[in-house]
């Protein structure tokens, strides 16, 4: 369980702001702005973080879906920001995606039986056609669906049996490693239990690898192995989990984890909150130094000079901050 | 049978008993009369072109020199023109010729239009910008010239004709497809398509062209109309289909030129369908637009 699948160093994707091709604005937005980590082999890594923080661009760029404007993303050790459409083709076998949105995520003019089996005739997976309806059969059954679903189109299937969709497709390719972009935050609260037990009943049989973005605190911390918390294009905290919830080093995790309600009224009542002052600045011109330091409870005259990098606080506990 | 007071059981069982097909026809007709006016016209058209030869009274190329200009009557109801040829024949075939050329028109320049939308807005970026630079160039030019200019090249005939015709539509339902597929490209199930290495052909065709059918089908049926008239024009020029075949544009040709006077009838009976066929089509299409697309709809 030691050996790093992805390797993500200093990745970087810009996007230019300002319609016409010939005068591109020089100010991009800076969405993904040097963000590094590691995944290994059968965790699952949960990525936190706002709406706007670059978590689901970081996704994009590591499904090569958005090619970055810096940095590497080794899969398997074979660095994909170098490769081309036709050498990728077989890397995107291996890394798979599940969306947020279970409606928006199925083409609506093909059966579900015709959207897992695609894969699986493109890739030569199952060569002939009564093998491709047999395994699309299993990988109903495998998802928690009828065999009988294959005949239906998305528009006859609730949302999370649309999600369940979803995630047969990415098994179809086999993968590897599966980048799962806030795959509940559209579902019911029940619904969404039953699909992340799902997941994760899939990892531990099939070995598979998550990358699990997410905004909603509590699935993170249900999932996760280790947590990565993002704020305006930077990871600013990223330990494993039990360590980052229940002792976190950098002030933005503090505040975010204090804003998560406790369901029992007496002690919601009485326990403390950070509420952080302002908005999230804009991505086109972030803040000198620590990105976070306007907002910052305890920020001091260095941090607005100096950006603090991402250091090893306690082991196996990095953060990005001058005074943790 | 006396008249039993109708209950909700029994309207939905005479709802079931209906066939679905016919459920919708009669929905559409309900509710866009106009449109189920220019049906009627179109299918009536399509019919007395597919059964034009048990239809018409005579040979629609028959020279009766007995009969040459010969007013409406009982053995002419349209009349003849200056060839003897009587007219309600020619009429009658001429729909045949206007329909091949206007489906085979609309047919082509939808789809060649349509695969460039959605390809330039599947590429994006520098493909995009200069397919659709073409296609302004394209569309500096009125309709007819470029028609004209296509058949200045290519010469006439029935076949050059329609690729006249074809011609005006491409960068029309170029940009209209362009726009639709350019919100299609940016759904999710295009990004699972390509994270699962589709090739680029597989994307556009099996996941973003049948997703793009409901403006295709609009524009086609809406240019048909108009690529009715335009061929009637371009036959009016001398530059489409050629004597002797019916053609209204071509029976218009002679008439109006010398005979306006002495013999309006023939003018005035091709005239009038010509008149009649762009109504049913422009009617029907612009009802199929408000049903099938209601952001479509232009006021």
């Amino acid at each position: 369980m030691t050996e790093a699948l992805l390797e993500v160093h200093d990745l970087v994707k810009h996007f230019p702001v300002g319609g016409a091709m010939l005068a591109r604005s020089a100010t991009p937005v800076r969405a993904v702005d040097g963000v590094s980590f590691t995944i290994r082999r059968g965790e699952t890594l949960g990525l936190v973080g706002e709406s706007g923080c670059g978590k689901t661009t970081t996704g994009r760029c590591i499904l090569q879906l958005e090619r970055p404007t810096s940095g590497r993303i080794l899969f398997e050790g074979l660095d994909l920001v170098t490769l081309g459409e036709e050498a990728l083709r077989p890397v995107r076998r291996r890394v798979q995606v599940i969306f947020q949105d279970p409606y928006s995520s199925l083409n609506p003019r093909m059966t579900i039986g015709q959207i897992l089996a695609e894969p699986l005739k493109v890739h030569g997976i199952v060569p002939d056609r009564q093998g491709r309806a047999a395994r699309v059969r299993e990988l109903l059954v495998q998802v928690g669906l009828l065999p009988q679903h294959a005949g239906r189109y998305p528009h006859q299937l609730s949302g999370g049996q649309r999600q369940r969709v979803g995630i047969a497709r990415a098994l179809a390719m086999e993968p590897a490693l599966i980048v799962c972009d806030e795959p509940v935050s559209a579902l019911d609260v029940s619904i969404q239990a039953q699909i992340i037990n799902l997941l994760e009943d899939l990892q531990s049989r099939l070995g598979l690898t998550y990358l699990f973005i997410a905004h909603d605190l509590s699935v993170v911390r249900h999932i996760s192995d280790r947590v990565a918390v993002m704020y305006l294009g930077r990871i600013v905290e990223i330990a494993d989990r039990k360590t980052l919830y229940e002792a976190p080093v950098h002030p933005y995790t503090k505040a975010l984890l204090s804003a998560v309600p406790i369901p029992d009224p007496r002690l919601e009542a009485r326990r403390e909150r950070t509420v952080l002052r302002g908005e999230v600045p804009s991505a086109l011109k972030p803040p000198s130094g620590c990105v976070f330091h306007p907002r910052c409870p305890i920020a001091e005259a260095r941090c607005a000079a100096e950006a603090p990098n991402l250091r090893e606080i306690k082991s196996a506990h990095w953060g990005a901050c001058h005074l943790a | 049978m006396a008249a039993a007071p109708q209950t909700i059981e029994d309207l939905a069982r005479a709802e079931a008993r209906r066939p679905r097909w016919l459920a919708v026809i009669l929905d559409f007709a309900r509710q866009r009369p106009l449109g189920a006016v220019g049906a009627a016209i179109i299918v009536f058209m399509a019919l007395l072109a597919a059964g034009a030869g048990l239809v018409a009274p005579y040979d629609p190329l028959a020279n009766d020199y007995a009969a040459m200009l010969s007013a409406p009557s009982a053995a002419h109801w349209l009349g003849t023109d200056s060839f003897g040829r009587d007219l309600l024949s020619r009429v009658i075939f001429g729909s045949r010729t206007a329909l091949m050329v206007g489906l085979g028109a609309s047919l082509l320049g939808a789809t060649i239009g349509s695969a460039i939308g959605v390809t330039s807005a599947y590429f994006a970026g520098r493909v995009d910008l200069l397919v659709q630079r073409v296609m302004d160039i394209f569309f500096a030019f009125p309709v007819i010239v470029l028609a004209l200019a296509v058949v200045a090249i290519l010469g006439t005939g029935a076949g050059n004709v329609i690729l006249a015709i074809a011609t005006p539509m491409v960068p029309r339902c170029a940009r209209v497809v362009r726009s639709s597929a350019l919100a299609i490209r940016e759904m999710p199930y295009v990004d699972a398509a390509r994270a699962s290495g589709f090739g680029h052909a597989r994307i556009i065709l099996r996941h973003m062209l049948p997703n793009v059918m409901a403006p295709i089908l609009i524009m086609a049926t809406a240019f048909l109309g108009e690529a009715i008239l335009l061929e009637a024009s371009l036959s009016f020029l001398g530059l489409g289909v050629q004597e002797p075949t019916a053609a209204w544009g071509l029976m218009l040709r002679g008439a109006a030129v010398e005979f306006a006077e002495s013999a309006p009838w023939m003018a005035i009976f091709p005239g009038l369908a010509i008149s009649l066929a762009v109504f049913g089509f422009n009617l029907f299409g612009d009802s199929l637009r408000d049903a099938l697309d209601p952001r479509l709809r232009t006021q």
